[in-house]
């Protein structure tokens, strides 16, 4: 639906219902921070210097569970160069919920709980001095038994990792190891099952991967005995890095300055703090600069990756598809730490249904890994693996088309969400549709290919917002946002400031602020900087113009509201306003400080209407069944956006997605070792996509608009991630004949499979 | 005050004698939340945790502002958050 066909229904109280068209929003300018990073100009985590500087480096355990008896660090204080040694003791000590947390992965205190946990750190003048002194730190363990699995770590006999994690929502007669528990849903999922000509029921798996940033985690700290501190650091959220920095080192917030600087991907992994405290910790003891560059070793075994998961999965099916019952259990490993974000398994796993009876189980299980972190739609992505794995098995033993069942099955406005409250207007049919009208889902296969099709949902996020934009004498713009530009969302903002303002997309400078300049922001997570930051400019901008509005008026001798804005231009509002010239915008701006003083807006708030988000992807897969290799075809994806603000985008967004996918899918884990060591820590062994494994991935813009935002923009940073699993799984499959259930689909699993045979 | 119907996710049922949707009194969701705290102790735990609250479908993540009237449909649901 295009936005001038909709009507603002109950709920679009910030949609701008009478807006028939766009001048700027969905045009495709320039990037405005291409040129700098083509051309080396744009200054990166590691690109941060300062005068006396020292180099920080990290001890780390090689032990997946160790009590740590005694910590010696004279020989590496002795060691020409070395300047500050910090371990747990340098921290804010009585913390408590995630702060603990927090620190205790930042820096052990009396366990190393996984293979990488940091245990003290050094400051040298040089990178290669603290690099030798780590190695002169002697620190003494005494071995604990480990468990990486998350379904052996849920057994009663597996080793326990902190018998004081688990909270009260957990029942009865669970190993100490499952630390949080989820349960939701309607209707009567027995009385459903019964109704059902066919249960269809399996269990898969997924292992840990990580974000994949090519952007190692990087910062310079200083901060001096006087409890005054600045930090630059490659961020998600530089509020909530000057928030978990202060209090891991009991300062008080609003001495802490921290500047995001540009940011070499994210996506949800440097949404927390793991170096940042460190670096500001070995300034303080130093006092000089400190500067700390992970290495991608460090990266992999001591930053979040996401959580591994298992999964039972239930569903009931009459013979036109029609679902009677669907019910899930998922059981997710999040390390060493609670926070595995096994509810949003459960509640994004049977969202794009309308579903009667339908019940939702999670467990968030701790084991001897590094402590999981955001990843694009935390949860979903192996929730609709497993849930639309199943789909496609039933599609292919009832004859039924896997895009008519689920338009059969779909989610529509008002239908009950299978996490419970009623959708508003939504996506979910739109973009089955458009996957069925697509010329991909009727081209035919080659032998030995598969066709897979699969779905997704996010709920996409709002979150506290500053935004500030000035005006300049020239009539150009500045517009300060807090939310570090992860996805191209200057231009997006950009773009948004134009539509308001009338001023040309290219007259408007979009910064990062840090967090002296600028109101509180949440990070850039949930999808939501183009929602949130993008409502928040446009309001900031809307508040310049009244004041524009108001100035011409004064001008015109006539009262303010009988001036109105159009085309970057104050003019009368009616023929009884008066008859007077359009007044520029830059012609305001030229005296603005002999007429009132400078002109500004801003907006500050907790916009909530982020709007929840469908996908459907399209993937075909060819399987070489002597090699277990696989190779992706053809891939398409369909999502809605609400209104694509600027298109390059979020078809880059999507195709972002689909391309994490087909890692995730097929290649990505984290492999462990007997001994509990990270046995991949470098992309050598660890293996992202690179280009030559893609095809080209077709991007198709659904949009039917959020009535949360004036625009009608939905987040697109996430969904993208959340069908590719279960697309690529189900084209496998088809391929091969034989049904995939664990991911990844390596050549090994994929023999594996073939030689035992079965259905797809 | 009015009362409002406020739905739990199933987990929940355990604090409140079973009931998945039970009845409080309040005209925000900020006193909605401390009424559910004050009705059935153990809410609070989770309240604390962090939820969201839908009303009418809309999700409000952290809002304790927001009108709630007894016409609407209000969810409790755990906090989003993401990537």
């Amino acid at each position: 639906m295009a936005l001038d066909e909709y009507k603002p229904q109950s709920g679009g109280a910030e949609l701008d219902g009478e807006r028939k068209s766009f001048d700027y929003v969905g045009t495709r300018p320039e990037r405005p921070d291409g040129l700098d990073k083509v051309t080396g100009r744009a200054k990166f985590g590691a690109d941060a210097h300062a005068p006396g500087m020292l180099f920080g480096a990290v001890v780390r355990s090689p032990h997946a569970h160790a009590r740590i008896l005694r910590i010696d660090t004279s020989k590496a204080e002795a060691l020409d160069g070395v300047k500050a040694i910090v371990t747990r003791a340098d921290f804010a000590t009585g913390l408590t919920g995630e702060f603990a947390n927090v620190l205790e992965n930042v820096m052990a205190g009396e366990k190393a709980l996984y293979d990488g946990h940091a245990v003290a750190a050094v400051a040298a003048t040089s990178a290669l001095a603290a690099r030798d002194a780590v190695k002169l730190i002697e620190v003494e363990y005494e071995v604990l038994p480990h468990v990486t699995d998350v379904d052996a770590a849920m057994a009663p006999d597996a080793p326990v990792i902190n018998d004081s994690y688990a909270d009260a929502s957990v029942p009865e007669g669970f190993n100490a190891n499952v630390v949080r528990y989820h349960e939701s849903g309607h209707g009567d999922v027995e009385a459903g099952f019964a109704e059902a000509d066919m249960v269809f029921e399996d269990t898969f798996k997924t292992e840990a991967t990580h974000q994949g940033y090519i952007e190692p985690h990087a910062c310079l700290g200083s901060l001096g005995n006087d409890g005054k501190g600045e930090l630059w650091c490659c961020t998600q959220g530089h509020w909530y890095a000057q928030k978990y920095c202060a209090a891991l080192l009991g300062l008080e917030t609003s001495q802490l300055r921290v500047t995001a600087s540009e940011i070499g991907g994210g996506f949800g992994g440097k949404t927390t703090v793991f170096i940042e405290p460190v670096a500001l910790a070995l300034s303080r003891k130093a006092n000089r600069p400190v500067k700390l560059v992970m290495s991608r070793s460090e990266v992999l075994r001591a930053t979040g990756p996401t959580s591994s998961a298992s999964m039972d999965i239930k569903i009931g099916f009459k013979t036109d598809g029609t679902i009677t019952a669907a019910e899930g259990t998922f059981r997710l490993q999040g390390g060493a730490f609670p926070g595995a974000p096994m509810e949003f398994s459960a509640m994004c796993a049977f969202a794009c249904y309308d579903l009667k009876n339908v019940r939702q189980v999670g467990y968030d299980v701790v084991a001897n890994r590094p402590k999981q972190a955001a990843y694009r739609a935390p949860g979903a992505p192996m929730a609709a693996f497993a849930v639309e794995s199943v789909i496609d098995m039933a599609c292919n033993k009832m004859g039924l088309d896997p895009i008519e069942v689920r338009l059969k099955n779909a989610a529509r406005d008002g239908s009950k969400a299978s996490y419970g409250p009623r959708f508003d207007q939504i996506g979910m049919v739109a973009t089955l549709e458009a996957a069925k009208a697509h010329p991909h889902y009727a081209a035919p296969l080659e032998p030995g290919q598969g066709r897979g099709v699969a779905s997704g949902f996010w709920f996409n996020h709002g979150g506290e917002t500053s935004v500030s934009l000035a005006l300049s004498e020239d009539g150009t713009a500045q517009v300060s946002v807090g939310t570090p530009d992860i996805g191209g969302s200057r231009a997006s903002m950009a773009l948004m400031a134009a539509e308001v303002l009338g001023i040309p997309y290219e007259n408007i400078r979009v910064t990062i602020a840090d967090t002296a300049t600028l109101g509180y922001n949440d990070v850039s997570h949930g999808s939501r900087v183009t929602y949130a930051s993008g409502l928040a400019t446009i309001k900031a901008a809307r508040a310049a113009v009244e004041k524009l509005c108001q100035r011409a008026a004064a001008k015109w001798g006539i009262p303010e509201d009988a001036v109105k804005w159009e085309n970057g231009c104050a003019v009368p509002s009616g023929p009884n306003a008066g008859d007077f010239d359009p007044m520029p915008l830059a012609d305001i701006t030229a005296t603005m400080g002999q007429t009132g003083g400078p002109i500004s807006g801003h907006f500050e708030a907790t916009p909530e209407g982020a709007g929840v988000s469908f996908g459907t992807h399209i993937v075909d897969a060819e399987v070489d069944p002597e090699t277990g290799a696989t190779k992706i075809v053809r891939y398409t994806v369909v999502q809605d956006a609400g209104k694509a603000v600027h298109p390059t985008y979020v078809e880059g967004q999507y195709q972002g997605g689909a391309a994490q996918g087909i890692g995730w899918a097929l290649n990505e884990e984290y492999i462990y070792g007997e001994d509990g060591r990270l046995q991949n820590t470098v992309f050598l062994d660890y293996r992202i996509p690179v280009a030559s494994d893609l095809p080209m991935i077709d991007a198709v813009i659904v949009e039917v608009p959020n009535p949360g935002h004036p625009f009608g923009v939905r987040g697109v940073g996430e969904t993208g991630i959340v069908p590719p699993l279960a697309a690529i799984a189900n084209a496998v499959s088809n391929a091969a004949g034989v049904r995939l259930k664990s991911l990844p689909m390596s050549p090994p699993k994929i023999l594996e499979a073939l030689e035992a045979g079965g259905d797809a | 005050m009015p009362k409002v119907q406020v739905h739990l996710w199933s987990a929940l049922r355990r604090h409140t004698d079973g009931k998945d949707v039970v009845e409080v009194e309040a005209s925000t969701t900020g006193e909605m939340l401390r009424a559910l705290e004050q009705a059935y102790p153990g809410l609070a735990a989770p309240i604390e945790a962090g939820v969201s609250v839908a009303i009418d479908g809309r999700i409000y993540a952290t809002s304790l502002t927001e009108p709630v009237a007894p016409e609407q449909e209000i969810y409790l649901m755990q906090r989003l958050k993401g990537g």
